[in-house]
């Protein structure tokens, strides 16, 4: 299979680990691991060949760091420099005056019109009001697929049904904005490639006219070697203020990233997680270089967690465990609220590739489609069953299985999970007991 | 007998060359000279190969073998000069190209059913657009079906190609279940006697199990309704695409029985190398290019062509 660029570090570095010392012929072994792995993760060869001599120059110079061993070392080493190419992150640029105009700019089927709505969303659940226009005159129902859009996310759109010039749609479009107040005009255009010089000069004019506060290249994250030629012409002609990393919740492990920031040194300013409107993110280096590096996207499922989460509810689940009443109706409480934070292929994704879980088959199955058919059977449960689950006899699970058009087996199933899971809990809060410490933070035990 | 390809086209070399011409006005590659002859077959030449292959998207793997292939005769004395490794390379590389035995895209009774797939924006409904035009030009009747119910305007974009091939196309409201749309494509195609189906479906990422899931119940669904179908499954890929494109080939194959890929953008400056490394392992042939957005730019894959503009 297809090794993914973490794969690949974590070999590398496996190799280097129980070393004593980090010798020179130790160092370009890995190395070599750590390139075919830039280069299979579709990181540019010149800025991968780069990267590599100055990660080599400093792990050769660099001092002897007694706490930590010669692979943390360099991986320490590989992790700065990907972070520091990668830069900081970087908050989006609005224009003094408002309207402030986002130019977004790349090439065909990079994702522009979606990224758009993405946007758009975005940018009004942060207290904006944007308003989305299609300069897209080319493309067959390329105008029609943004206004359906930004009717799906939710954000005003611009028709401008009567015009056929995209420098007199946009301005027209910014006429609009004034009038309606909006403060962000986002500018979505055709796609275009970056040697078309009549598109190109297209692009140049629009700029010119609208003095756009964000020229945003939407880059797919599965492109390859060609991105650094892409990237660079569209940022030679305009000056990019930002990059767009669309279609990321695929395998891709978003090695164009680098090239393309490396290229063009403009910052990535968001990533594209899925097909909702609200699959959208800001991008954290930090964490693409921990993903990168098999360290998993703790921070953002971390963040998520809290964003999505009813505390309330948490600590009432807490308490429960406490007093071990984990009822079914708590297990479907779980599964909701797992539920509301995202797809579970999203959070599968973000876990860390190391440890008891490198093992993950990297195509879990997660079947949301299963998690449905378990709450549609805890749902036609009686609320005395769904207290106590010694009711269910075998005559009151061929009612479930009717009710939740399942069968009997699968009833049994999701019994058989549920106890499972009641008899971790169990054993957990008598570990609990013993060390005298609870359930970790959420308190002492009763 | 229904053929998937109409007349040979002459014109495809010309076509070709010009893409590749605006391509070097951006990026002179320096292999040309590099392979001019009269150099030494070393180290450093081999090294330079290497970039440009890596460069060209063939990726590490088959970047490898194919000059570990190349020492090996060099150090057999076989070939000894730096010219003899361009016919040599070309050679290989067509070789790999033109191994797949490719179905002859016919068969027996109408209607052919094409199935188009692949992941998103790689140019699935132009690609459509285009092959549409060819099957028209070689007189078949061709009926569009708009299964990419899921995408905004994906209906109204293929509906236009539809208007401009003047064919009709068979829809649902966005939204409906792509297989439902399928059944009443291939109904109506079989009611109407018409040659050959193409269904759009929706793009989506290799990599979501319930998508594909989804694809392979649109091809029971189209297996029902006419024997045989879908006779073609056209994964369409984007020259752009980077390693991850054999991912996306292993997948589609392994659920939707990919018969044949269609190499699309190549119009741009990407040469499209992770197409080798897929027919190298998955055996797939590569059926068209597509170099532009006109309704014509859509040709058949010639191996010879694509090499030297791997090579140039």
């Amino acid at each position: 299979m297809f090794e993914t660029l973490t794969e690949k570090f974590q070999r590398a570095f496996k190799n280097l680990r129980g070393q004593g010392k980090l010798t020179e012929e130790h160092l370009d072994v890995a190395l070599g691991e750590i390139r075919d792995a830039l280069l299979e993760g579709d990181v540019n060869l010149k800025v991968a060949d780069e990267l590599l001599a100055s990660i080599r120059a400093k792990a050769l110079g660099s001092e002897v760091m007694l706490q930590l061993s010669p692979d943390q070392q360099v991986v320490k080493i590989v992790r700065d420099e990907l972070g520091s190419l990668l830069g900081d992150q970087s908050k989006p640029r609005y224009a003094a005056k408002p309207p402030s105009v986002w130019l977004i700019v790349g090439l065909q089927g990079s994702g522009k019109t979606t990224t758009t709505g993405k946007i758009g969303r975005w940018l009004q659940h942060n207290g904006h009001r944007p308003l989305v226009v299609s300069t897209d005159v080319y493309r067959p129902a390329a105008r029609e697929q943004l206004a359906q859009v930004a009717r799906g996310a939710g954000v005003a759109c611009f028709p401008a049904a009567n015009l056929s010039q995209p420098l007199d749609i946009a301005r027209a479009a910014l006429r609009e904005a004034k009038l309606s107040a909006s403060d962000v005009v986002l500018v979505d255009t055709a796609g275009r490639l970056h040697i078309d010089d009549e598109l190109m000069a297209e692009l140049a004019e629009l700029k010119k006219e609208l003095q756009p506060a964000e020229i945003l290249f939407i880059a797919d994250a599965m492109i390859g070697q060609d991105a650094v030629r892409s990237a660079g012409e569209f940022h030679r002609r305009l000056g990019l203020t930002g990059i767009a990393l669309t279609k990321l919740d695929g395998d891709a492990r978003g090695g164009a990233a680098l090239s393309i920031r490396k290229v063009t040194g403009a910052p990535v300013k968001f990533v594209g997680l899925g097909e909702k409107y609200d699959a959208l993110e800001p991008f954290y280096p930090d964490r693409i270089v921990s993903r990168i590096l098999g360290m998993g996207d703790m921070l953002s499922l971390i963040e998520r967690a809290e964003q999505t989460l009813d505390r309330r509810k948490a600590e009432d689940l807490a308490k429960k465990l406490r007093r071990e009443e984990f009822s079914l109706e708590d297990f479907r409480d779980q599964l909701q609220q797992v539920k509301k934070m995202g797809s579970l292929e999203q959070l599968v994704g973000m876990l860390p590739k190391i440890g008891p879980l490198q093992n993950l088959p990297k195509d879990l199955d997660v079947d949301e489609r299963r998690l449905k058919r378990v709450e549609a059977i805890i749902n036609s449960m009686t609320a005395a069953e769904r207290a106590d689950h010694h009711l269910i006899d075998g005559k009151r699970r061929k009612r479930i299985a009717r009710g939740s058009g399942t069968t009997v087996q699968d009833v049994n199933d999701v019994l058989k999970q549920y106890m499972e899971m009641r008899r971790m809990i169990k054993q957990y809060g008598a570990l609990g007991r013993m060390k005298g410490r609870g359930l970790g933070k959420l308190g002492s035990p009763s | 007998m229904i053929t998937l390809f109409g007349p040979p086209e002459p014109t495809l070399a010309e076509r070709l060359k010009k893409s590749v011409s605006r391509t070097r006005e951006v990026l002179t590659m320096p292999l040309g000279e590099l392979l001019a002859g009269g150099q030494k077959i070393d180290e450093a030449l081999l090294k330079k190969l290497e970039t440009a292959l890596l460069s060209a998207d063939l990726g590490v793997r088959t970047t490898r073998e194919v000059l570990a292939a190349l020492r090996e005769e060099a150090e057999q004395q076989k070939i000894t000069d730096s010219g003899q490794v361009r016919a040599e390379l070309k050679k290989k590389l067509s070789g790999i190209l033109c191994a797949p035995a490719a179905r002859n895209g016919t068969v027996e009774s109408a209607p052919m059913v094409i199935f188009v797939v692949g992941v998103n924006g790689t140019g699935k409904t132009t690609t459509i657009g285009k092959l549409a035009n060819r099957l028209r030009k070689d007189n078949r009747s061709v009926l569009l079906c708009a299964a990419d119910t899921f995408r905004a305007a994906a209906v109204e974009q293929l509906e236009i190609w539809a208007r401009r091939n003047g064919i009709e196309m068979v829809r649902q409201k966005t939204g409906a279940d792509p297989a439902a749309v399928v059944f009443d494509g291939l109904a109506a195609a079989r009611a109407r006697g018409v040659d050959v189906v193409i269904v759009d479906t929706a793009g989506r990422l290799h990599t979501k199990s319930n998508l594909m899931a989804e694809l392979e119940k649109m091809k029971r669904t189209a297996a029902k309704q006419v024997a045989g179908a879908p006779h073609e499954v056209l994964l369409v890929l984007d020259a752009t695409t980077g390693q991850n494109g054999l991912a996306q080939a292993r997948e589609f194959t392994e659920h939707a029985g990919v018969t044949g890929l269609v190499l699309t953008k190549l119009d741009g400056t990407a040469k499209g190398g992770i197409a080798v490394a897929i027919v190298r392992e998955l055996g797939l042939p590569i059926r068209f290019v597509g170099t532009g957005e006109q309704i014509d730019d859509l040709l058949p894959f010639d191996a010879a062509t694509f090499v030297n503009s791997l090579l140039d």
